[in-house]
């Protein structure tokens, strides 16, 4: 899927900001994964994987860490 | 209670005429009852019957329930008793003179005659006086049948009138026909003062009071106004207590008296009133409020009770249309081929597009059983979880940040808890405007001096009205709620205000302490966050003190508090502060969203969200997901689908390319109305399921006719978890039972599904969903209404939640760090402008907008500071531009105090507004909820629509135009 990437991105920042009260980056990266695993179609996930594979700068390291622990999910079934 | 099928239809249906006892229950207002005692009993004898009644209870209540009826004028069951009529009276022996029963209280051992010659020569003198100035018009008089001053005339033996009716009299006095529904004919008023206190006590607006004394007393509103022009809110309140044809609805005056009820629920707001609907035939009368409605207790707002014209409105669709494309005009066909075509458009995309390439949207606007079929429908038959609820966008938040916190995504209180309350937090809710029963219920409380903190951008009518008034309003500027809450949060820790032993005993203690350690950093004191929140820190401080210190602090939150990028913080938040200070888990405290529609908590309830099954399971729990599987006979995919705006983003995308829509204006209700129509405009088939050709039909390639409540058996679930049966009153106006549309729609596509009655769909859910275990149709024409948990069959449903321990066992404390939203004043668009509804209309307003009621709010208006205008050249009334990141759009200027400089307030409840047009595609970080709530905008003088405006009417001349013929022909 191919999305709006700007805006995929600002909503996993979001989502990452929203969750960072501490500076522990390993376990506010672990609740966002775990956000995304739960709530976001894998079709959303995959496409942030592949933001991360190809332009890693674009995400913040903490995004960076939470995309890298998201479920395997790329290969989903074909429909 | 035994689960048993509802086996006499007819007794599910029929309820005879309402029972009237004189005065209310022994403590009070029926309202006053939630959660207390029972009250030591007293026993009596009257007219020779021994009856035992609870402490407090009046002379006529007791004779009433002892089955002896006490002619009366003055007195109903409604209000407090008053005194004034002199009908009443009794003989009580041992006691002189013969006192009125309405106002006397019965002692143990009494013996009272509500019947003898003298008591009846006395009430004949009375009524003679009341019947001397009464036109005796009787029989062409609208109220004949239904008026108690017939009655009592009749119950007294009322045979001559020794007086003249030539004396002084009131008989010529005009009537006032200004109120759309319901007309004032002062010359048949007796005075009795019923509507005065309905108008105080039940609704709390004040709006009519006895203007002079004696013989020249009589009913006025507001300062001798027609009602139109008065204070006068349209409840229905004085009109349901008035015992003549005064005050009276223009609709009986208009077609008879009725002579059959059906009690149903309202379908506006998640008050969820009961009424009962009085017919003629098959015909609608009037919506009278249920005394025995446990959300409502007999009071009612004036959509429930008025503004059902739109049922049976000329604009109603009543049979299927197709059309190909959206250039193309509508075909009327039959059901059959509209289904068929439905389902072979939908397999032909899935085919060509993919297994998810095809989703569904629930309405919360329907029936719990409505709703379930269409989610199943999308899971089982479309074979994927793209479903999602029009909750998405209010309070989906909700439901996250409460089972994050609490461990259910509900409310925790039943509404008559707020008769407990101490301190009432109103936090980004308007409950006068949105919620008006409820509203009236927590005024009625701050008179008896409950104390009042309203969180609000905006100065709504809670912060002062009359004998109510805030001793706290935190006027925060939009979109700083999560720095309040925190700031609140903050002042309990740091005056040590919490509740120790509450935190140990219900809370989990690690997560506390981290939550606790993040609360006390200084950046979150209400001093650092006083310029975000504009709120001097003094006053939060002092709101926090108030509302840890008073014994029980209740809050309630609306759409104010979830419509912001930090929605489920803020609901967190909230959740935090309740458990810091053990408000939780008794009467008269809690955490309770106010709900918007009418069914929202049901939508939610029955798994319309792409990531949970009915009852918040999630999909990836293997064991639920076995449950349905093997219930439903078919695989289930265990990945979350699409959000609504994610759905719209994949439409844009290419990959997203069909619809079913039941009864949701996106096109109208959605933010960022352009993304929105591109969505639409890019998806190859859009079924919409409505009343209207609303504004999301205009996109449509399917149209099938829906039902309104009137013609619907199923049941509505409001914010209170409580399960209220709605009854047909009406047959379908098209013909077909909505759920039988989705069951016919998923049959056609290969997925069977059958039920011969919403009951069988309810009990399906019962089987699924531990909560509903115990809910059927045969309970609740038993109880009336039921409020979920409901776990078995003995159960009669759960009030109050959490009341030993927390559902996800121990409370958990979240924190909630305040994340600024990137939609801020800036010098391009500096002001920032929020949105919200009035009493009157509904929402988007297709059902309102379709009736009379539109008498009071013809046009979304745009408030603005008289300073912020000033500067703009902008003056009342005057046209006013409006742009933002998103759009531009044109409306009316209200030059108002009630907004701070800086702050813009409109309504969207008339689509040509384009409220939405400007609102952008910013939401909640954990829900997607979009922030409707905070968008950063530019002002300024215009003469003339915005383009988009144009745009808008060319647009719907024209799709006017493609249905006019297909209409026509029907
Ligand atoms: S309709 Fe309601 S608000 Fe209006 S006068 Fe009657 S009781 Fe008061
Ligand atoms: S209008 Fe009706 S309720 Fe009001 S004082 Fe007159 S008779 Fe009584
Ligand atoms: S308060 Fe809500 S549920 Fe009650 S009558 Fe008004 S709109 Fe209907
Ligand atoms: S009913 Fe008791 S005085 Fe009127």
């Amino acid at each position: 899927m191919t999305v709006d990437s700007a805006k995929l991105v600002r909503m996993a920042e979001q989502i990452a900001a929203n969750l960072a009260y501490t500076d522990d980056v390993p376990l506010v990266a672990a609740r966002v994964a775990d956000h995304l695993n739960r709530f976001w179609d894998p079709r959303m996930r995959h496409a942030l994987v592949e933001i991360a594979n190809g332009e890693a700068d674009r995400l913040s390291p903490v995004l960076k860490a939470a995309v890298a622990r998201l479920r395997g999910i790329i290969g989903e079934p074909a429909a | 209670m035994k689960r048993c099928k509802v086996r006499d239809m007819n007794l599910y249906y029929r309820v005879g005429a309402e029972r009237d006892l004189g005065t209310p229950a022994a403590n009070g207002n029926p309202a006053a009852n939630g959660g207390a005692g029972a009250a030591p009993t007293v026993n009596v004898r009257i007219d020779g019957r021994p009856i035992a009644v609870p402490e407090g209870t009046s002379v006529m209540r007791a004779a009433g329930l002892a089955g002896a009826s006490v002619p009366r004028l003055c007195a109903t069951e409604d209000l407090a008793a008053f005194g004034s009529c002199r009908l009443c009276l009794v003989a009580i022996e041992g006691r002189k003179g013969y006192p009125a029963s309405c106002t006397t209280l019965v002692e143990e051992g009494m013996v009272v005659h509500t019947q003898t010659p003298r008591l009846a020569e006395l009430r004949r003198n009375v009524m003679e006086l009341y019947i001397s100035d009464h036109p005796l018009d009787c029989l062409t008089c609208a109220a004949n049948g239904d008026c108690e001053l017939q009655d009592m005339a009749g119950a007294v033996g009322l045979r001559t009138v020794r007086y003249g009716y030539d004396g002084a009299h009131h008989l010529d006095k005009p009537k006032d026909e200004s109120a759309p529904y319901f007309s004032f004919d002062p010359a048949k008023c007796i005075v009795c003062s019923r509507c005065v206190r309905a108008c105080e006590e039940q609704q709390g607006t004040y709006a009519l009071t006895i203007n002079g004394r004696g013989f020249e007393s009589e009913v006025i509103a507001s300062q001798n106004e027609a009602f139109i022009d008065s204070e006068c809110v349209s409840c229905g309140a004085c009109v349901k207590a008035c015992p003549t044809a005064t005050l009276i609805e223009k609709s009986v005056i208009e077609q008879g008296q009725p002579e059959s009820a059906v009690v149903t629920t309202c379908a506006y707001c998640g008050v969820g009133c009961s009424f009962r609907a009085e017919m003629q035939g098959d015909q609608l009368v009037r919506m009278v409020p249920n005394r025995d409605g446990h959300a409502n207790h007999g009071h009612s707002c004036v959509k429930g009770r008025f503004a059902f014209g739109y049922a049976t409105h000329g604009d109603r669709i009543t049979t299927p249309l197709v059309r190909n494309s959206i250039e193309d005009e509508w075909r009327p066909v039959g059901w059959d081929e509209a289904i068929r075509t439905a389902a072979e458009r939908l397999k032909a995309i899935q085919a060509r597009y993919g297994r998810k390439s095809i989703g569904g949207v629930t309405s919360s606007r329907c029936t719990n059983e409505e709703v379930y079929v269409v989610q199943k429908f999308i899971r089982a038959a479309a074979g994927n979880n793209n479903v999602d609820t029009c909750a998405r966008v209010c309070h989906s938040p909700t439901g996250y940040g409460l089972k994050t916190t609490l461990g259910e995504s509900s409310g925790t209180q039943n509404f008559d808890s707020v008769m407990q309350a101490d301190v009432i937090v109103v936090i980004g809710a308007n409950p006068t405007e949105a919620h008006p029963v409820f509203a009236s219920a927590m005024k009625r409380r701050l008179r008896q001096g409950a104390g009042l903190i309203v969180v609000d951008p905006r100065a709504i009518d809670l912060v002062q009205s009359p004998h109510v008034r805030a001793d706290h309003h935190l006027q925060l500027k939009p979109g700083a709620n999560v720095a309040i809450i925190n700031a609140l949060a903050h002042t309990v820790i740091d005056e040590g205000l919490e509740d120790e032993a509450f935190i140990r005993a219900r809370c989990d203690m690690a997560a506390y302490r981290i939550w606790r350690a993040f609360i006390s950093e200084a950046r979150n004191s209400p001093e650092a966050t006083a310029e975000a929140t504009g709120v001097p820190a003094a006053q939060v401080r002092a709101a926090a003190r108030l509302y840890a210190q008073a014994g029980n602090g209740a809050i309630y939150y609306g759409l104010g508090v979830t419509e912001h990028s930090q929605g489920s913080t803020m609901v967190m938040g909230i959740a935090n502060l309740a458990m810091a200070t053990g408000n939780l888990g008794r009467p008269g405290v809690g955490v309770n969203p106010l709900r918007g529609q009418n069914n929202v908590q049901g939508a939610c309830d029955m798994g319309s969200f792409p990531h949970e099954l009915a009852g918040y399971r999630h999909l990836s729990d293997e064991s639920t997901r076995r449950l349905f599987e093997a219930e439903w006979q078919v695989a289930l995919d265990v990945e979350p689908g699409y959000r609504i705006p994610n759905m719209f983003d994949a439409a844009i995308d290419g990959e997203f390319k069909g619809l079913y829509v039941q009864g949701e204006d996106f096109a109208q209700s959605d933010p960022d109305t352009q993304h929105v129509y591109a969505a639409l405009s890019a998806m190859e088939c859009v079924i919409v399921q409505d009343l209207f050709l609303n504004e999301t039909a205009k996109f449509a390639h399917i149209f099938l006719p829906g039902c309104s409540f009137l013609e619907k058996d199923g049941t509505f679930t409001n914010a209170e978890r409580r399960i209220s049966p709605v009854r047909k009153v009406i047959d379908p106006l098209a013909g077909m039972d909505e759920w039988d549309i989705t069951c016919r729609l998923s049959t056609a596509m290969g997925y069977q599904m059958h039920y011969a009655h919403p009951s069988e769909i309810m009990d399906e859910i019962a089987r699924l969903t531990p909560t509903f275990r115990g809910v059927s149709y045969a309970k609740l024409a038993e109880l009336g209404s039921i409020q979920w948990p409901c776990r078995d069959e003995a159960s009669a449903g759960t009030p109050l939640m959490h009341v030993d321990q927390f559902v996800r066992g121990k409370g958990y404390f979240a924190p909630t760090p305040y994340v600024p939203t990137e939609e801020r004043a800036n010098a391009r668009y500096p002001l920032l402008l929020t949105t919200g509804r009035v009493l009157s209309q509904y929402n988007v307003g297709a059902q309102t907008r379709r009736t009379d009621t539109v008498a009071y709010h013809s046009e979304d208006q745009l408030e603005i500071h008289p300073a912020d205008a000033e500067v703009r050249g902008i003056v009342d009334g005057s046209w006013v531009g409006l742009k933002s990141r998103a759009g531009e759009t044109v409306l009316r200027a209200a030059v108002t105090e009630r907004v701070l400089p800086g702050v813009l307030y409109t309504t969207f409840h008339h689509p040509e507004s384009g409220a939405n047009v400007i609102t952008t595609d910013n939401s909640d970080w954990a829900t997607n909820c979009p922030e409707y709530k905070v968008t950063a905008v530019q002002a300024y003088p215009v003469s003339k629509p915005s383009q988009w405006q144009e745009m808008f009417r060319r647009f719907t001349a024209t799709q006017q135009q493609l249905s006019e013929q297909a209409l026509s022909e029907v």
